[in-house]
């Protein structure tokens, strides 16, 4: 018995340094949405959102984001928005929930309410604020929803496709990622129609390590058909705050904390 | 001198709107007050489509500049939101800060501070809402414009302020909401000044020449209110218990002596929960309204104990397109003796009034276009309330945003009913600062 889990514990502890070529697609799926999404226990950015519709019209959304892993993958994050004027101070607040069959939990506070309205589950290839990204972009999707494949290798990248399991949830036949193979942070997403055009793409443009965390610090999204992107600056980014579970909550969607407001 | 505060107001906004600009510094000397100045100004008109001999033609017609000032403190944030405007339709009063009338309106003014990590208290004027209804409220018993609500100013002019001490607690295991409001603060309810309603004291519709009377319990520390919440999030389900011991909040009584509307007194207790259900959002609310004047029911001067239920559901029915439906139920408690003590010759009332909701919001042109629309019906009162909105956010500062109210009814004396010659259009405008 001892000898048995001392054998599996050696298993799991090798497991992340097995060399890369062994890595199965569903392997390097994971890694990069571990790398992408769940840096550290906790994190915070402040981000800014432009959104460029052709043929000149701009629009640019200002937000702090904090983030907490809490069990099982599910996460919570809490959106603070300070830019444009007729939403400053609004919060919103997602409890990230990736168990099967389960749905979101979302709020979102109007201060001239003094309202917390709760949001109904939604459609997350849906625009995120207008912008060119949708809601599963900046919350990562479920890698339950597609089966991977390893299509290529490179010096520098693994290129995954992803076929999803339901086409009828999707605007998308397939879509391909190029996953970096030293940090695992994905470089750019591809997404193809029906016809096998690329009519969307997802590209992270600057990435920076901080507190040893591999970061994108830059990201654009364009639509190919509309000829319309949406570029994301990320700033004063910062891992392991120590945030506690209790900011995610009602009492600071009508209250921002300090963390947000400084 | 009106004109002077409007011009005044526009010179300060326009001061701020340039130092509040994202690509220039604040100016030095919000910087050196370290003070947050944000708001908008925002000028919106409305016309009746049909004449009603009880009010004026132009339902709305006003320009309005909102300072939102705030200061965090090391220990506290102080905040002061006012409203300054200027109306042009001749609805012109003095100022009263109670009412929300003339030409200044004060929506916030409050310290907010945490003497313990586990507790927060705002005290001051400060707009509280609370409970699971869209559009519906039971145990929200904060006060209510619903004059603002029809003629077609901003939704959020539906909450009035409180003057009033909000203290929350956060245990582990709940969160507690106490509201002390040391001077009844009532609705900001209708008085004919700008809608023509039914005035039970007359038996007719009454109007801006003919605005109700009322006695308003208003004894500092002795019409006092007091409202309370418990609640617990339990992985995602929202449940809370509610109380709330006061006075109704719209006219719901007569003075037999002097004809003067009046608040007789009331206590409510009551539950909601909320969560996922289907696919959707699903709440359900309930509250006991015990009419502390009139235990028996019997007095036709006051109005009688009512149990009051809502269940609401809200779903995306396709990418950008959302609809809440709601079912919501006024139980009269002691129906036979209201009847028996009724005037002869008074209509009564049904001992349930049912009234269904529905909203639809589609967001359209990269979710810069909302198109909302929004409808009471009561199949027992016969009547109807429709309220399509559409909003377009023309740039990141601007916004238009157009309108109607529409009231229809088979009786002059039924909620919506009595609205019925107040049917209105309004377009406005907004830029954000």
């Amino acid at each position: 018995m001892t000898v048995m889990t001392a054998l599996i514990l050696c298993a799991v502890l090798i497991a992340p340094d097995a060399r890369a070529e062994e890595l199965t697609a569903d392997e390097i799926i994971a890694r990069a949405n571990q790398a992408a999404y769940y840096a550290g226990n906790d994190g915070r950015a402040d981000v800014k959102m432009t959104i460029h519709t052709p043929p000149r019209n701009t629009r640019v959304r200002e937000f702090t984001i904090l983030r907490l892993n809490t069990e099982g993958g599910n996460q919570k994050f809490y959106v603070y928005f300070t830019q444009p004027a007729d939403v400053r101070k609004m919060a919103y607040l997602v409890w990230k929930n990736v168990g099967p069959g389960q749905e979101d939990d979302r709020w979102m506070s109007l201060p001239a309410l003094n309202l917390v309205r709760r949001i109904a589950p939604g459609d997350k290839r849906t625009s995120f604020v207008g912008s060119d990204f949708f809601y599963e972009d900046v919350s990562g999707r479920n890698l339950e929803a597609d089966t991977h494949e390893l299509v290529e290798t490179t010096d520098t990248e693994y290129v995954i496709k992803n076929t999803p399991k339901d086409p009828a949830t999707v605007e998308f036949a397939h879509y391909r990622v190029a996953i970096d193979k030293e940090t695992f942070i994905p470089r750019k997403a591809e997404y193809f129609d029906k016809q096998g055009e690329v009519y969307r793409e997802v590209e992270a443009t600057r990435v920076e390590t901080i507190a040893g965390h591999p970061t994108v610090m830059e990201a654009v999204v364009r639509d190919l058909k509309t000829r319309g992107h949406t570029v994301n600056e990320f700033s004063n980014v910062e891992y392991d705050l120590g945030l506690k579970e209790t900011i995610f909550s009602e009492r600071f969607l009508r209250r921002p904390p300090r963390e947000v407001t400084q | 001198m009106r004109l002077a505060v409007v011009i005044t107001g526009f010179l300060a906004a326009c001061l701020t709107a340039a130092s509040a600009a994202p690509e220039e510094s604040p100016s030095p000397l919000l910087e050196a007050l370290d003070l947050q100045v944000n708001g908008f100004v925002d000028t919106r008109a409305g016309l009746r489509t049909q004449n009603d001999p009880a009010e004026h033609d132009d339902s709305l017609g006003e320009l309005r500049l909102q300072l939102d000032v705030q200061r965090y403190f090391d220990k506290f944030t102080a905040e002061v939101r006012a409203d300054f405007l200027y109306d042009w339709t001749g609805h012109n009063s003095h100022v009263d800060l109670e009412r929300g009338e003339g030409w200044f309106d004060l929506r916030e003014a409050h310290l907010l501070f945490s003497p313990q990590p586990w507790m927060d208290v705002k005290a001051g004027r400060q707009i509280l809402t609370w409970g699971t209804g869209d559009l519906l409220f039971i145990n929200d018993l904060f006060p209510k414009d619903w004059a603002s609500f029809f003629i077609g100013r901003d939704e959020a002019y539906l909450k009035a302020p409180s003057d009033a001490v909000l203290v929350s607690l956060f245990p582990t295991w709940a969160n507690i909401d106490l509201v002390y409001t040391p001077r009844f603060d009532p609705d900001r309810f209708i008085t004919g000044e700008r809608i023509s309603f039914w005035n039970p004291a007359t038996g007719n519709i009454s109007g801006r020449d003919d605005v109700l009377q009322t006695d308003v319990p208003n004894d500092l520390f002795s019409d006092h209110e007091v409202a309370g919440r418990l609640s617990r999030n339990v992985n995602g389900y929202e449940l809370a218990a509610y109380g709330y011991y006061g006075f109704w909040k719209s006219p719901a009584g007569m003075d037999p002596d002097t004809g003067d509307a009046t608040f007789p007194a009331l206590s409510v207790y009551g539950a909601s929960a909320r969560g996922q259900a289907a696919g959707g959002i699903a709440n359900i609310e309930a509250g006991y309204y015990d009419s502390r004047d009139d235990h028996s029911g019997d007095d036709p001067t006051v109005r009688n104990s009512e149990a009051r239920i809502l269940v609401g559901y809200q779903r995306e029915l396709a990418r950008n397109l959302n609809a809440t439906v709601q079912y919501y139920l006024e139980h009269m408690m002691d129906h036979d003796d209201y009847e028996h003590a009724l005037p002869e010759g008074q209509h009564a009332a049904d001992e349930d009034r049912h009234v269904f909701t529905l909203r639809l919001t589609q967001l359209l042109l990269g979710q810069n276009l909302v198109l909302s629309f929004f409808t009471f019906y009561s199949p027992s009162d016969q009547d109807a309330y429709i309220r399509p909105v559409a909003t377009y956010k023309v740039s990141d500062d601007w916004m238009v945003t157009a309108g109607g109210n529409f009231f229809m009814g088979e009786n002059d004396d039924t909620f919506f009913g009595q609205f019925d010659q107040n049917n209105n259009l309004y377009a406005g405008a907004r830029y954000s600062f």
